[in-house]
């Protein structure tokens, strides 16, 4: 096998510029957690199917171990790590964490990231519609009453920027 | 994954250039398929060609003709929420969200929803023999567990579906799928660009190596007044489905002007049969009638050990969603069952 080129990319990660050579098969997940050790961005089934590693990329929720960081070259991505206001929590943390919104906690980061995402795109109205458009993070805890408890609220309060 | 070289491309004759009809250079764009099974050694790629910044494929526009063409690079998510294709063609909106996550749909294009295979779960085991992965060794599923496997149109070679919902509100709608490649432009109907696996499984779809999709095209007519999209599957979201079904009726005077019905989940294409639909035409919308529609889409059909149920399954979903076509408002958030 012919030795394959790295390419130089680019990426804004919590709005911190990061320059790094990247092999192109290597996903942005992968990318996150081993080169620029950001651990709060969980690897679950690295398949697409759990939902565990959803970030925000240009603002919309998506799933990073299916995606190629090279391709996100010059992209803002915002992960767990970027969501709080320096000590003061997203509301959507600290309604997890009045809800009591998860047990073993590992599906959390991606639950957060992704119901950022969902209220932005804001195309849920009721709980029926917020259940079925977070159904792509799977919660083996079965914590799923509380996460949707907890997005409701934030919903409701109309205050999730 | 193998190891493979990456390379961006602005326009389609870039991505034609690179590609160079070598079955190992392939395309990515939304990447949520090829990446996985590229993961699985299921896809081998010497060098993977981004199509993402070929801007003129990213946009929905109206046609002269009245219809609407669709972008092969624009994103599943911003297809069904597009206020257009909201109002004149829910029958798409409806099916591409029920589909996959919603994620999954930020990411996915309307180009890559028609090139994803199957996901038989001996197609993505590369321990067991599988036809589609490599051609000659047998297929696992007709012997093996075939619950989710298909019903018409399949042959000795593949039982395997074709898993998209958003292809089976195109093939209702009578899409025409745009593409381009080293002799220039062609288009294929939609019935046309999926195959059956017959004995060659391994070939989905005819698009040719070299060849890129730019674009699908909508036909005016969307069936806004009655439509519906019905899904059944194991989980009621976030899974594929055993039997789904897209409708559209456009009703005069309180019978059926014109009818489509088409099918995911039953075979190797959305499952189309005109003949149903022509029987309908000029009836009136009775449980007696749907019925009937519904066994002629059904003839033919061959169950095996675990998906036999599916006959009856999508004969009983096709009446459901016919009714539901009829009250359109009935529709629940994935395309769920509401009746």
């Amino acid at each position: 096998m012919e030795p394959k080129e790295t390419h130089a990319i680019t990426l804004n990660v919590n709005d911190t510029n990061y320059q790094i050579q990247i092999l192109p098969w290597v996903s942005l997940l992968d990318v996150l957690r081993e080169e620029l050790h950001l651990t709060g961005t969980k690897k679950g089934c690295d398949h697409g199917q759990c939902g565990a590693c959803t970030v925000l990329v240009d603002g919309k929720r998506i799933l990073s171990c299916l995606t190629l960081a090279v391709m996100k070259d010059g992209s803002a991505i915002t992960t767990i790590e970027g969501v709080a206001d320096g000590e003061n929590l997203h509301p959507i943390q600290k309604a997890f964490i009045e809800h009591d919104a998860f047990q073993c906690g590992y599906c959390t980061p991606g639950q957060i990231c992704s119901a950022i995402g969902m209220l932005k795109e804001g195309k849920a109205q009721t709980r029926e519609e917020v259940q079925e458009l977070m159904s792509g993070n799977l919660c083996r805890c079965g914590a799923n009453r509380g996460i949707i408890n907890a997005i409701m609220e934030v919903k409701e309060g109309g205050c999730h920027e | 994954m193998n190891n493979f070289s990456y390379t961006k491309v602005s326009n389609v004759q870039e991505a034609i250039s690179e590609l160079d009809g070598d079955i190992r250079n392939k395309i990515v764009a939304g990447g949520t398929n090829i990446n996985d099974l590229l993961k699985y050694f299921i896809t081998k790629a010497d060098k993977l060609v981004d199509i993402n910044p070929v801007s003129e494929n990213n946009s929905i526009i109206r046609l002269d003709n009245g219809g609407i063409r669709l972008g092969a690079l624009h994103t599943n998510a911003d297809t069904a929420y597009d206020p257009i294709i909201e109002e004149r063609y829910p029958l798409l909106s409806r099916a591409i969200l029920a589909g996959a996550s919603a994620q999954i749909r930020n990411m996915a294009t309307n180009g890559g929803n028609l090139m994803q295979r199957t996901r038989c779960y001996y197609f993505y085991d590369i321990n067991t023999p599988c036809n589609k992965r490599d051609p000659g060794s047998g297929c696992s599923a007709i012997q093996g567990y075939n619950r989710i496997h298909a019903i018409l149109g399949q042959s000795e070679n593949c039982i395997a579906v074709f898993p998209s919902d958003m292809c089976v509100a195109l093939a209702a709608l009578s899409a025409t799928v745009n593409i381009m490649g080293p002799n220039g432009e062609r288009n294929l109907a939609f019935a046309e660009f999926h195959r059956l696996p017959g004995d060659t499984p391994n070939i989905d779809n005819n698009l040719k190596h070299g060849e890129v999709i730019t674009s699908i095209d909508l036909p005016r007519q969307g069936f806004e007044k009655n439509y519906s999209y019905l899904k059944l599957r194991d989980r009621s979201s976030y899974s594929f489905a055993l039997v789904s079904v897209a409708t559209g009726f456009e009703i005069e005077n309180g019978s059926i002007k014109e009818a489509r019905i088409a099918l995911g989940g039953v075979a190797h294409k959305p499952w189309r049969n005109t003949e149903a639909e022509d029987f309908l035409k000029d009836k009136e919308p009775t449980r007696e009638n749907f019925t009937a529609a519904a066994t002629i889409l059904l003839e033919g059909a061959k169950g095996y050990q675990q998906n036999a149920f599916k006959i009856e399954l999508a004969k009983r979903a096709i009446i459901r969603n016919c009714f539901m076509a009829l009250n359109p408002e009935s529709q629940r958030p994935g395309a769920k069952p509401s009746l």
